[in-house]
């Protein structure tokens, strides 16, 4: 248990994002909703990862996408602090080739409409995407833009059905619920890391039919990493596996890579 | 999922968060045992040669065939037939980027033998063919071939006076050839108030207009129809550093909203004019000058876009061989009205100025143009088969013309190579000699297959 101590502590000078798994037992649902939410989504002021992505339908045949995203978290009201706020991304296709060297660009916001941005190389089109949905298929595969980019934790309300040796089991309920397809998902938050390992939508009827896994967990600088992740979509049978690779944190990004200079002219810099 | 299995075995296996195992899920591999804090991971991407080299190589294969609907005579019955290699380099370096994208074409409906690189006629389509580099922090510049595009319209340009090939929209190419290469050196300069972009091509370049080759069209001269019976004889403004233009943009983005305001010097993109004694079609001188905005409205996006096109040659609007100056307005909303199913609308307006000098100096015997032509258009999209199948309709419908023109299309992603296309291209209206009326006769329907690599 000392040594336990010790790492928390460790891991709360490097990175306070990271929380410390001695002072995590009496937490707050709250609490606990907000920390997983950090290290799923707002780990670091930025970072970067290379996403191989297989999508596999029922049929086992395969499509693959590559991309890279690059992140950028606003920074908070508090000096020091960072807050699981408004965020920008940057997504740079690589494959399939129909899709090579398409950027795509999203200023995430809690409060309003996200915006987004699709720029077709071929074209020179810098073209405005509707943002309503946040629940439909992210480059085709069984993810949705929302499992990507995060879900704002507000729109849910959170219960802890149980805690026991390793995880915080929560039901969350959402507060609109015909803004969405499914009635309530339950997620695994692994205790000493707060990140989440399982989640399992249920449809209008009750019915599980969407499985998120993190399948991989690395340490990159600090930060306990998902690398390896799959959604299954029970109904089509149909799976997504995401592999995350060359992830990297703080990457000191400005906030100007997120604009249309760079969707119309790569930021191969932060690509490579 | 083998791997799921054995990591669930294996953790099981030596007890290590036994209770785990029966109270939820394994937990992933990395999870679990001792942390090892701040270790950098010592995983380096494997990276082949052309990687190492920065060089980036893609490309495809398309096969495109379509046929008219109904004959004309004055055209071959197949509106396309071609096999088109595009192959694309990119070189990129930390501050510059160069950039080389030619098509090779074999052509079965216009044979052409020699290649002539500004129409884009012959075997070989030189598409993009320059350097970009960031000059200083806020300065990027781009010389040479390129694709240029701005402004808000779907399908249709105020502002964005850089050239098209009608063509190519018309015959069922895939809709990226409806943009045109400009030759020209673009400078962005990039400050915390506000941007601009200026293009300069020392050359004046035209659309790949309308003029018979493929597809037919109102010939007001002659009060038909025209195809390849009756070239176009054009007379293109092309002395260089000369008889060049510039455009405009500042722009800036504000809470989400982007701005524009843009600026355009040279000539009528199309042929505007008539030369009386020799029957050439001209490229008049243009300006023109605008505004857009565009961003977020309900659950949808909104845009606006105006532009004074303002015909430098002809101010009075006198000159019944020079098109006349116009106000043009667009506005649009699009929105994602269910999953996967997006429905855009757009009004558009072309207003003639000067309209009361356009009928008294209007000759006899030729049609007259309404003061306003309204369009409307209307696309919808449909994605199925996890957004493999692509089913899109877009409609642009006149009530002043009374015409229509619809394009609808099936693409099909068979897999990460491969993609079918089938569509249409389909015109109908009331008279014969208005806009989109004009090209009934090229109605035609297309298919296509395309290996991308």
């Amino acid at each position: 248990m000392n040594q336990r101590i010790l790492w928390g502590m460790l891991y709360w000078m490097l990175a306070s994002g990271i929380s410390s798994p001695a002072w995590s037992q009496d937490l707050s649902v709250e609490e606990i909703v907000e920390r997983s939410n950090r290290v799923a989504y707002y780990q670091g002021a930025s970072g970067r990862s290379q996403i191989s992505m297989v999508i596999r339908d029922k049929q086992g045949q395969e499509r693959t996408r590559e991309f890279t995203i690059l992140r950028w978290n606003a920074p908070g009201e508090v000096e020091g602090m960072d807050p699981c706020g408004d965020q920008k991304f940057y997504v740079y296709f690589q494959r399939p080739a129909d899709v090579n060297k398409m950027a795509f660009l999203v200023w995430k916001h809690l409060k309003k409409e996200d915006d987004r941005w699709l720029y077709l190389p071929a074209l020179d089109l810098v073209k405005r995407i509707s943002s309503a949905d946040k629940r439909t298929s992210f480059a085709g595969s069984d993810f949705f833009y929302e499992d990507v980019s995060g879900r704002n934790i507000e729109e849910d309300v959170h219960e802890l059905l149980e805690t026991n040796e390793t995880f915080y089991v929560l039901k969350n309920t959402p507060k609109d619920p015909a803004g969405v397809e499914f009635s309530y998902y339950k997620m695994w938050v692994h205790k000493d890391t707060f990140v989440t390992v399982q989640v399992e939508f249920f449809d209008k009827k009750g019915d599980l039919y969407r499985q998120y896994n993190a399948t991989k967990v690395e340490d990159v600088q600090g930060f306990k990493t998902v690398t390896q992740a799959s959604m299954k979509d029970l109904r089509t049978g149909g799976e997504t596996i995401n592999e995350y690779r060359d992830v990297q944190y703080d990457i000191e990004i400005p906030e100007d890579i997120f604009t249309e200079r760079y969707l119309r002219r790569a930021p191969t810099r932060y690509l490579r | 999922m083998a791997f799921l299995r054995n990591s669930l075995v294996t953790l099981c296996g030596i007890g290590f968060v036994g209770a785990a195992c029966m109270a939820g899920p394994s937990l992933p591999e990395g999870l679990g045992e001792v942390s090892r804090p701040g270790e950098p991971r010592a995983e380096e991407r494997e990276r082949d040669l052309l990687d190492r080299l920065s060089l980036d190589l893609h490309g495809f294969v398309e096969g495109r065939g379509g046929v008219r609907t109904q004959r004309d005579p004055r055209e071959k019955d197949a509106s396309i037939g071609e096999i088109r290699f595009q192959m694309e380099a990119h070189r990129f370096a930390p501050r510059w980027t160069a950039e080389l994208v030619a098509d090779l074409i074999a052509d079965a409906v216009q044979c052409e033998e020699d290649v002539d690189l500004d129409d884009g006629r012959g075997w070989l389509d030189l598409r993009r063919a320059n350097i970009s580099f960031m000059a200083t922090d806020f300065l990027d510049i781009k010389v040479g071939r390129q694709i240029l595009t701005w402004g808000t319209g779907d399908l249709l340009f105020i502002n964005d006076l850089f050239p098209k090939d009608w063509n190519s929209f018309f015959i069922g190419r895939d809709v990226e050839y409806l943009k045109a290469p400009s030759d020209s050196i673009k400078g962005s300069i990039y400050t915390d108030w506000v941007n601009l972009d200026l293009v300069y091509s020392p050359r004046f370049r035209p659309d790949r207009f309308i003029d018979g080759s493929r597809i037919s069209y109102w010939n007001e001269g002659l009060g038909r129809r025209t195809g390849r019976d009756v070239p176009v004889e054009p007379d293109v403004p092309e002395d260089w550093f000369a008889e060049d233009e510039w455009a405009f943009r500042l722009f800036r983005t504000l809470a989400g909203y982007e701005l524009a305001a843009y600026a355009y010097s040279g000539y009528w993109k199309s042929p505007a004019g008539t030369n009386p004694t020799t029957g050439e079609a001209t490229f008049p001188q243009l300006n023109a000058y605008g505004a857009s905005l565009r961003g977020n409205l309900s659950k949808g996006i909104a845009h606006a876009e105006m532009g004074m096109y303002d015909s430098k040659e002809d101010r009075e609007g006198l000159n019944p061989w020079i098109r006349n100056s116009e106000l043009r307005l667009l506005l649009g909303y699009e929105q994602e009205v269910a999953r996967d199913f997006t429905v855009g609308a757009q009004y558009y307006l072309e207003r003639m100025l000067d309209y009361g000098a356009y009928i008294a100096s209007h000759p006899s015997g030729i049609n007259m143009a309404d003061q306003d032509r309204h369009w409307v258009t209307l696309r919808l999209t449909r994605l199925l088969l996890s957004q493999n199948l692509n089913l899109s309709l877009f409609t642009f419908y006149s009530p002043s013309d009374q015409d229509a023109y619809l394009r609808p299309s099936a693409r099909y992603k068979i897999d990460d190579h491969w993609i079918v296309e089938v569509g249409g291209n389909l015109f109908t209206g009331k008279d014969d000699h208005t806009f989109f009326a004009q090209f009934e006769k090229n109605s035609n329907l297309y298919a296509s297959m395309r290996y991308s690599f």
